[in-house]
């Protein structure tokens, strides 16, 4: 497929460019921007006059419930409002059932990827055997098997013995711990975040030491040890600071925090709406402002979806007992304009938490994995075209995903992916 | 955002809480339970004003004291009572909380008593009634009981007459008490002086302070001088699990004793939503004692729960 984009504002937060241009892509990667190649005839001309091209977002953490979970939905579901959301690069944690702790299983996984042919996907391996936080798994072997780093999910380690050995185990082969900071003791059986809406709606309550404690005990073993972590979701003002010192600090951490916990905090829930409860739950407003700060200034490595498809029966209980997650895949870009709109973060910096910045902690986990996230000559041509003035509101009709559980439905959010583009080919356009 | 309670015209269709209800809300409530106080001294113990309406009793969550409460007050007011014991039933076999509702509506429920183990279920509940149908709270999880704390209220106002220049202590297992949040909400709408909880921190909910309560770990501090004392139920499962070592030393802290009700003023109340473990939070000389106003509390409870079933099912849907 052979493509030229004329008349784009091409937007590449890896490259500072913001400027209109036309783009030719050909052989699945950017063949030139601005001059036409020599001899160049293109397949397809679109004319985006008006439109931004983007690279592809990158998202950090999606669960597409495959394998275990289909009837909550399936990788051709989730691979498709993946696809409308603008994203091209996914990070799948490893809970699935049974989850990614068998170098069979992620072949499967890729296979499967592979046969839809879509969005690139890069699994996460189980960092012990079926998350027990027991027994390490086989990293080396998952790690050929396309895995391109190791996680818990949100099954914390309680045995601080076996998490130091599973970062000595990871360091020896140069290989990224993606955890989820969660002090098992703490957060059991809390379904919302410590403090006075918590106590007033009688929900047991997750302490904000359950995060920072968990990272303490992270960074102190990793001073020690010296594998890269990458903090999964983290949630409060006082982990946040955590991470800004560790980072300041040299150690090698990244980190990452969810779109919903960018945008909401703990009053959201009102008369227990189980669209907000989520893992970890939402927060106080100090907190969601200082992750915002945090995102805004690059503390915040990425913003990700957290994509989480819950079916109707998971979500029709009792605040306590019903499951947690929300989908976030077709919301994630949107969300990010939404931040950069009400926080008057340049809109290069905002993007590039969607697109740079995930794809810098996927560079630095998976080092041998060529490099995505930009779109300067020469780059893989995963891309998306984006109307970032039209509105669009969120509803049962419009979300493609097998789960139509968010906070922000009926919501009316900003900019609208028009199309969606992985290795030069157009896999995705919107019906008008 | 609506509170789900009041239909279209402010009119208070469910009681799920006493949290967001206006003190003219309360007021008329407690005014309404006046009127049938009365009743129970009669012959005739019945009015007509539920006459043909069906009443189902729905507890998720086992108490036969304030079920049967319920019921008498719904059988006061000439409704015909169904009680379904949803524990040993239909949730025992996996049918969801909403397919029991669904169920029940179909047979021409008017009004769902309800209690459930988790906290806001009656908020779900009264989502997914029909327009007509109303919702009262019977105790869910730790969120709300608002018809213990409309009696409490009740009590109160009968034997003190006024709420403002009262000074009022809860004491013991705030945390996973409903009875204790439906009474904050309530005791602060009416505009009482102070609200204090006492209680071991292990037993304090964070927060208390946004919600207007001071809070104190010492007995003697926290009753000084108050008027009326709330006592809640300490439940044995608290001795596990680390928030209290043992009963004993709970009582020797915090149980009222006739030396600790010393502290609080000569003429202060004393009150229990019940059932009492006495010797654990109270012992018997103060339960039985000239201040305890505990069957009082009982006799009133059936009133305001007449009151609270005759209003709702007055609202227009």
């Amino acid at each position: 497929m052979r493509l030229h984009l004329k008349n784009a504002r091409l937007i590449d937060p890896a490259a500072s460019v913001d400027r209109v241009t036309d783009i030719w892509m050909a052989g699945g990667r950017v063949a030139s921007i601005d001059h036409a190649p020599d001899a160049f005839t293109a397949d397809r001309v679109l004319d985006v006059a008006g439109k931004v091209v983007m690279p592809g977002l990158v998202d950090l953490s999606a669960q597409l419930r495959e394998p275990g979970f289909e009837y909550r939905a399936t990788l051709e579901s989730e691979l498709r409002a993946a696809m409308a959301g603008g994203i091209t690069s996914l990070v799948l944690p490893p809970d699935t059932d049974p989850p990614l702790d068998e170098p069979g299983l992620v072949e499967m996984l890729k296979h499967r990827a592979r046969q839809l042919d879509q969005v690139n996907i890069y699994p996460l391996g189980a960092m012990t055997v079926g998350l027990k936080g027991e027994t390490i798994t086989e990293m080396a072997e998952l790690t050929e098997a396309g895995c391109v780093g190791f996680a818990q999910a949100d099954r914390p380690v309680s045995d601080t013995r076996v998490l130091l050995r599973a970062m000595q185990y990871a360091k020896s082969f140069g290989y990224t711990l993606w955890l989820r900071p969660l002090d098992p003791w703490l957060a059991r059986s809390g379904v919302a975040a410590s403090g006075a809406y918590a106590s007033r709606l009688g929900l047991p309550g997750v302490p904000q030491q359950s995060e920072t404690i968990a990272l303490h005990t992270l960074f102190e073993l990793q001073r020690a040890v010296g594998v890269g972590l990458h903090i999964c979701r983290v949630s409060s003002a006082g982990g946040l600071a955590l991470i800004q010192q560790a980072k300041a600090e040299g150690l090698p951490v990244t980190c990452d925090v969810s779109i919903n916990h960018a945008h909401l905090t703990d009053v959201d829930i009102g008369y227990y709406d189980t669209h907000y409860r989520l893992d970890p739950p939402l927060r106080g407003q100090r907190d969601r402002e200082a992750l915002r700060m945090g995102l805004a200034q690059g503390t915040i490595d990425a913003l990700c979806s957290d994509h989480t498809p819950v079916d109707d029966d998971g979500k029709q209980l009792p605040f306590a007992e019903a499951e947690a997650g929300a989908t976030g895949l077709e919301l994630l870009l949107s969300l990010a304009v939404k931040w950069a709109l009400e926080d008057k973060v340049p809109l290069l910096d905002a993007l590039a938490r969607v697109t740079q910045g995930p794809a810098r902690v996927l560079a630095l986990s998976a080092p041998a994995m060529p490099p995505i996230g930009g779109l300067s000559v020469g780059s893989p041509a995963d891309f998306c075209v984006v109307d970032l003035d039209a509105y669009w509101t969120v509803d049962r009709q419009s979300l493609l995903s097998q789960s139509q559980h968010t906070p922000f439905l009926g919501m009316e959010l900003p900019a609208k992916v028009l199309a969606t583009g992985v290795r030069g080919r157009i896999i995705w356009e919107s019906a008008r | 955002m609506r509170n789900p309670q009041l239909n279209k015209h402010g009119e208070l269709t469910h009681l799920i809480s006493t949290e967001g209800l206006s003190r003219d809300i309360l007021q008329h409530i407690l005014d309404t339970a006046q009127t049938f106080v009365p009743l129970a001294e009669r012959d005739v113990k019945k009015v007509p004003l539920l006459r043909g309406k069906s009443v189902f009793n729905l507890f998720f969550e086992n108490s036969t004291r304030t079920r049967t409460t319920f019921e008498i007050a719904a059988t006061r007011l000439s409704a015909d009572v169904f009680n379904l014991n949803i524990n040993v039933s239909s949730a025992a076999k996996g049918e969801t909380l909403l397919d029991t509702i669904a169920n029940l509506s179909a047979m021409q429920a008017d009004i769902f008593v309800v209690r459930h183990e988790s906290s806001g279920a009656p908020y779900l509940i009264a989502r997914h009634v029909s327009p007509d149908v109303h919702v009262i709270n019977a105790g869910d999880g730790r969120h709300a009981h608002p018809t213990q704390a409309l009696l409490d209220m009740y009590t109160i106002r009968h034997f003190k007459k006024s709420f403002s220049n009262l000074t009022v202590a809860i004491v013991g297992d705030v945390l996973h008490s409903r009875v204790a949040r439906s009474n904050i909400h309530a005791l602060t709408t009416l505009g009482v002086a102070e609200v204090r909880a006492i209680a071991p921190l292990t037993l304090l909910p964070s927060g208390l302070a946004e919600m207007g309560v001071k809070t104190y770990t010492d007995m003697a501090q926290g009753l000084k001088d108050v008027d009326v004392i709330i006592m809640l139920r300490l439940q044995n499962e608290r001795m596990r699990g680390a928030l209290l070592p043992s009963s004993h030393e709970y009582f020797k802290h915090f149980g009222l004793t006739q030396e600790k009700l010393a502290y609080a003023k000569p003429d202060a109340l004393v009150m229990h939503p019940g059932p009492m473990n006495r010797g654990v939070e109270i012992e018997s000389a103060v339960a039985d004692g000239p201040q305890s106003v505990i069957l009082n509390q009982v006799t009133f409870g059936i009133a305001v729960r007449m009151a609270v079933m005759s209003i709702v099912a007055g609202a227009s849907s």
